[in-house]
């Protein structure tokens, strides 16, 4: 009796500590990862400092999150792409930070045909990106196959966008679903430009990179410069693989992008991307999946460098990860590595899976497909991991909360 | 009738067996989607098409087509059909 008082007495004040320390770190949690993987999602509160994360989830266990985006017009709005092996694909909601979800009126979907056209159908909403910050709820989607969807009210009813869907020269871009990636071919990269709610860019795996001036009404292709695999033919778009493309919120005339023929940069209005990959070590080469920028530095950007070699491995290089920074807008590259396994660690990290937090210095994450969460607090100079034995994770954001 | 809903889809009705109504396959599920909102989007595509993991049995045997017949004291149940990993 007496032996089990004693271990209550020790456990209450234990429990009640960890709860403060909980709450402590809710009161001065500033720092949000939101980690989309192919069986759920989970949220990363972090305090200031970036040392103390609390994992929240799985939310939607069991379903595949492709995307995860905290709406940063009103810091509060979530939405998630999620589909399961059986069902439908859908998009949730939630206005408290994922405390609770519910699912849209009318998720993505492409427009039904008549008897004897065939249709198409959206197997998955992969991208999400929020509109303008002058265009409150509004919210645009890139899914797979590819096609570009828009909502007005915050994301409950979505509407393809612009005609593009079922526009014959796009649909030839597309290309067929053997055209895409293994996991189907997918619209990506939904960049605003944050002085012109008009003046839009997306990307296609495959089918190239492409921009509006006029909010969707005409587009336009915007690849040359940009090389594809040898042997197939750079005039036709369906060939192009662009796979991760980000604008430079400092500099919005810049735009960097992660292609699966090298690392390209963009200097508007210029057309033509420079392939500034050819700066990287030879032995590394600059083939990868993500590409992140820094906030306020358009000459900063980072890549997860991966195997392209033999029958495309798409493994970290050798089996020693390393993120490969730049200050000098591509003209050099230095290896990050401090803090990763030395040897015996094949690690890939997909397209939407690295992302860069808004703090000074600023701080990086990046998640893999064998579930690992790693961060650095300085910029890439030394990482550590956040969680390990994650679900394969596809998508990785950042917000910063009021 | 009385209609079987699969784990996947309890989330929406919370429990295994609904009440639902219509004269065909289609009618029945345009019923359950009245009552549980969003339903039907997640086992029929936007053309019409019963989604390739969903299989529905009408009277224990599949049906794939949404014109299928029905008569009030049949039994349909919807399953899920995937395996892997």
């Amino acid at each position: 009796m007496v032996g089990k008082k004693k271990t209550k007495k020790v456990a209450k004040p234990a429990r009640k500590s960890k709860r403060a320390a909980h709450a402590r770190a809710e009161k001065n949690s500033h720092n949000l990862v939101l980690v989309s993987t192919r069986k759920g999602a989970w949220l990363f509160h972090g305090n200031a400092a970036r040392t103390n994360w609390r994992a929240d989830g799985p939310h939607f266990l069991g379903q595949i999150v492709n995307h995860m985006v905290l709406d940063p017009r009103d810091g509060k709005t979530l939405l998630v792409a999620a589909s399961t092996g059986h069902l439908g694909p859908t998009i949730f909601r939630s206005t408290d930070l994922g405390r609770s979800w519910k699912e849209v009126t009318r998720p993505p979907a492409f427009r039904k045909v008549g008897d004897g056209e065939k249709g198409r159908t959206v197997k998955r909403s992969f991208w999400l990106a929020p509109a303008h910050a002058n265009e409150p709820g509004v919210w645009y989607a890139g899914t797979s196959p590819q096609g570009l969807f828009r909502s007005e009210d915050g994301g409950q009813n979505w509407d393809a966008f612009s005609g593009l869907n079922d526009d014959p020269q796009y649909r030839a871009w597309m290309g067929s679903e053997q055209d895409g990636t293994p996991d189907g071919p997918m619209l990506h990269s939904i960049i605003v430009d944050p002085r012109d709610p008009k003046h839009l860019y997306f990307a296609m795996s495959s089918g190239g990179v492409h921009e509006t001036t006029d909010g969707g009404k005409n587009w336009a292709p915007l690849t040359d410069g940009m090389e594809v695999v040898e042997g197939f033919e750079v005039k036709n778009l369906a060939f192009h693989d662009p796979h991760c493309v980000q604008l430079c919120p400092s500099n919005p005339n810049r735009l960097y992008q992660q292609n699966h023929c090298g690392i390209y940069r963009l200097d508007r209005p210029s057309k033509t991307w420079k392939r500034i990959g050819r700066a990287m070590p030879k032995e590394i080469g600059d083939v990868g999946f993500p590409i992140t920028v820094h906030p306020r530095d358009h000459d900063v950007a980072w890549v997860f460098p991966m195997d392209g070699t033999t029958v495309w491995p798409r493994t970290s290089i050798k089996g020693e990860p390393c993120v490969y920074g730049t200050r000098d807008g591509g003209k050099s590259w230095k290896r990050l590595a401090k803090g990763f396994p030395k040897s015996q660690a094949w690690w890939t990290v997909k397209r939407q899976a690295m992302a860069a937090d808004c703090n000074d210095p600023v701080g990086l994450y990046f998640g893999t497909t064998s579930g690992e969460l790693w961060m650095s607090r300085d910029e890439g100079g030394r990482w550590d991991y956040m969680a390990r034995h994650l679900p394969e994770i596809y998508a990785v954001e950042t917000a910063a909360l009021k | 009738m009385q209609v079987y809903i699969p784990t996947p889809l309890r989330s929406y009705t919370n429990q295994p067996f609904v009440e639902a109504q219509g004269p065909t396959l289609g009618a029945l599920l345009t019923d359950l989607d009245r009552c549980y909102p969003g339903i039907r989007f997640r086992m029929v595509d936007e053309q019409d098409q019963i989604r390739r993991h969903i299989r529905i049995f009408v009277n224990g045997l599949p049906s794939f087509d949404l014109a299928h017949g029905l008569q009030p004291a049949d039994e349909v149940f919807i399953v899920q059909a995937l395996s892997g990993g």
